[in-house]
């Protein structure tokens, strides 16, 4: 059922509950690591939650919480009542560019704001009420 | 929440054996109830469950009071229980006792209880008085995980369990949750909290001393230390974010839950030369808050 997965050792995501780093995290970096070596290929499903919780015996909820992490990086995708998908590499590379250009973006046009006088909180002010007029304009169908 | 208690208390004469106790449990996660013997655990888990009645405070369970006797049933039959008794019918045989139990309640997961017993190994026609007490256990979690119970509420489960045993219950405890129960255990076993909960509660003395979920431990709880050329600046570095503080000559000692960079950084601007910085273990962590009540 979980194709490649089974090809794949369980002592691959094998974690660390006593280390520094939360294990969510831990799991979410032996996936993408999984996913760069090719262990783990485009369109390969990943266990299931409780099948991981179990086999790794950590809480299901911390599995959920690294697969929602690695849905919203576009590494996998989590399809409601079917599994969770590793995405086409290709596509999530580039996802990973338009967020540093994104981010990019934002830093210049902050900097910009703040050589003009303007503070922190004044700016953060501007950027959520742009936000929310956007957000109603949406609503509304504009 | 699936538990929440405001300031339960529970007093014997002049000592109190819970006392302001606010818990909070969450739905569906995996919490942990750690403490001393001695410290209300095994009381605050009979207010719960209505067997014992608080002296003051109040709780829900369910969103349903603990002190009402009518809401109190029904808080039981949604809840699966194994406290530290297990008892049984010692001339029923194991299973006996299960087509007896298993005809109380409707709910009652049949898959469950047939993949509990494979992975158990529980011999169906052993007489209950002549179970060991691990397979006792065994057998009361059994019965608590197959009635579709939607909280688990196990008072130190793994009390007598050898290491494999002790496995098998930790995998049942992240089964139930991974179908939506809600887990909220007290035990010794710091390791086991460690790999498995989402949250910890600490009490010590009838008082809730410490709550974090696990995740934010690891995250954000460090031991730092610092080395002083001269005298360790104790009150300067009592800041936010600081949990334990303990000057050692010239070094300090610092438990802390966040912060770590302003930290660090008046502990530089206050002389230190040294900075070593170190995740904290749950055991540590249990140590330095129960520390805090001995004087």
């Amino acid at each position: 059922m979980y194709h490649n997965y089974e090809t794949v050792d369980p002592a691959f995501f094998k974690v660390d509950p006593a280390s520094g780093v939360p294990i969510y995290l831990q799991l979410m970096e032996r996936f993408r690591h999984a996913v760069e070596s090719c262990l783990l290929a485009p369109g390969d499903q990943l266990p299931a939650i409780r099948t991981l919780a179990q086999q790794l015996v950590i809480s299901p909820n911390t599995v959920v919480k690294a697969y929602t992490e690695l849905d919203q990086e576009g590494v996998i995708e989590l399809r409601h009542g079917v599994g969770a998908f590793v995405l086409d590499g290709e596509r999530h590379r580039d996802r990973g560019k338009e967020i540093r250009i994104a981010k990019n973006l934002v830093r210049a046009f902050v900097e910009k704001l703040r050589k003009q006088g303007f503070a922190t909180d004044e700016i953060r002010r501007f950027v959520e009420a742009e936000l929310n007029l956007t957000a109603e304009e949406v609503r509304r169908g504009h | 929440m699936v538990i929440e208690t405001d300031r339960l208390s529970k007093q014997y004469r002049v000592t109190f054996a819970v006392r302001d106790l606010d818990l909070a449990v969450a739905e569906g996660s995996i919490s942990a109830f750690l403490g001393p013997n001695g410290s209300g655990k095994t009381t605050t888990i009979k207010m719960l469950l209505g067997l014992t009645h608080p002296t003051s405070g109040a709780g829900l369970v369910f969103g349903q009071p603990i002190c009402d006797d009518a809401a109190s049933v029904k808080i039981r039959q949604r809840t699966g229980y194994v406290g530290e008794d297990k008892r049984l019918y010692g001339y029923l045989t194991v299973g006996e006792t299960l087509s007896f139990v298993r005809s109380v309640y409707p709910a009652w997961d049949r898959d469950r209880e047939q993949a509990l017993l494979r992975r158990f190994d529980l011999p169906l026609d052993q007489k209950c008085q002549k179970l060991s007490k691990g397979m006792r256990t065994k057998l009361a979690l059994v019965l608590a995980l197959s009635r579709g119970a939607e909280l688990l509420i196990l008072d130190e489960p793994s009390e007598g369990l050898d290491p494999g045993a002790a496995e098998q219950l930790l995998e049942a405890v992240v089964q139930a949750a991974a179908d939506g129960t809600s887990v909220f255990f007290s035990t010794h076993q710091i390791a086991e909290v460690e790999r498995v909960a989402d949250h910890v509660f600490i009490m010590n003395r009838g008082r809730l001393v410490f709550r974090s979920p696990m995740e934010e431990i690891r995250e954000n709880y460090r031991r730092i230390h610092f080395a002083f050329p001269g005298r360790s600046p104790t009150e300067e570095m009592n800041v936010d974010g600081v949990f334990r503080l303990r000057p050692e000559g010239h070094t300090l000692s610092l438990v802390v839950t966040g912060n770590l960079e302003s930290i660090t950084q008046r502990a530089q601007s206050l002389g230190a030369i040294s900075v070593d910085v170190q995740p904290i273990g749950l055991r540590e962590l249990f140590l330095e808050s129960v520390e805090e009540g001995r004087s």
